[in-house]
């Protein structure tokens, strides 16, 4: 069981994470994208990018970053094998770019329980150099209870 | 700017249909790609040990991939500016013939004001919906 204290608790911002152009490529091909923009610099550029896009589920990388510090927290009690992932969403306020130096701070926005099982939303917004957002990543993570 | 003109958009227009193959090799990429090393996605013995008939994808690989229909439908990865899905059914990934989604874009809501449509998705394995509420706001 999750613990619903941890309702509205904070996680300080992780450390900074640089996206590089080969990951954005990387995370491109492994979810099948064939989008130039993701791809190939100049194709980026002449839509007016600075450089390749990310696809727009690559948010998961930096998000994943935030949750695993709340995964090992022992006040939040998350048994991470009973963990199935519920929901997810990720609204832009602009594109991840190559070259964006981001952070993210986490704040679990619910926690309820039902019967035996829990289900816990984290909204983690990202955000570039200067306090930009650049994204907020809403996930719904159902721990199942013990049999 | 894009090839679309919103005005000649109607809602329930199917925008595109694209069929993803995943297999075993998909899934090692999306791990390495992503971060996400839970091996319920590379070893079915360990799949079985936690309950599973056996390997399944990343359901983040499942969303990253039925977004590409409506990526490819407006032509940039960037304009795509809000897109969430519920996990509904696992991808069991068989370990010679992989597995076969069926992902299908339609046009769910015009604001042609704001100049953006809704794209609904649905993504089907073995005729099955595996992805609910799967919806990606697009910019024109």
């Amino acid at each position: 069981m999750v613990n619903p204290n941890v309702q509205g608790k904070k996680y300080p911002a992780t450390n900074p994470y640089l996206v590089g152009r080969e990951k954005i490529r990387e995370f491109a091909h492994a979810v099948k994208s064939t989008n130039p923009i993701n791809l190939d610099v100049f194709a980026a550029q002449a839509a007016g990018y600075t450089d390749v896009v990310a696809p727009p589920t690559f948010a998961v990388v930096i998000q994943e970053r935030s949750l695993a510090t709340v995964l090992n927290d022992p006040e939040a009690d998350i048994d991470f094998s009973r963990v199935v992932h519920g929901d997810q969403r990720f609204i832009h306020a602009r594109p991840i770019v190559a070259g964006d130096e981001l952070v993210s701070v986490l704040e679990v926005a619910s926690v309820k329980t039902l019967g035996a099982h829990s289900m816990v939303t984290f909204e983690t917004k990202i955000f570039a150099e200067g306090d930009e957002l650049v994204c907020t990543a809403i996930s719904t993570l159902v721990v199942r209870g013990g049999e | 700017m894009t090839h679309i003109n919103i005005a000649s958009l109607e809602v329930g227009q199917i925008i595109g249909t694209t069929e993803f193959l995943l297999t075993r090799d998909s899934l090692v990429r999306y791990a390495g790609a992503s971060g996400d090393f839970n091996p319920i996605h590379y070893r079915d013995d360990f799949a079985q040990s936690v309950g599973l008939d056996g390997v399944l994808a990343h359901g983040m690989l499942t969303m990253g991939a039925a977004v590409q229909v409506a990526v490819d439908w407006v032509g940039d990865a960037g304009k795509v500016i809000d897109y969430g899905v519920r996990f509904t059914k696992p991808v069991f990934v068989d370990a010679q013939d992989g597995a076969v989604l069926i992902v299908t874009g339609k046009i769910g809501e015009i604001d042609a004001e704001k100049g953006e449509v809704r794209v609904d998705l649905t993504a089907t394995f073995k005729d099955a919906a595996v992805l609910g509420k799967a919806q990606a706001r697009v910019r024109l």
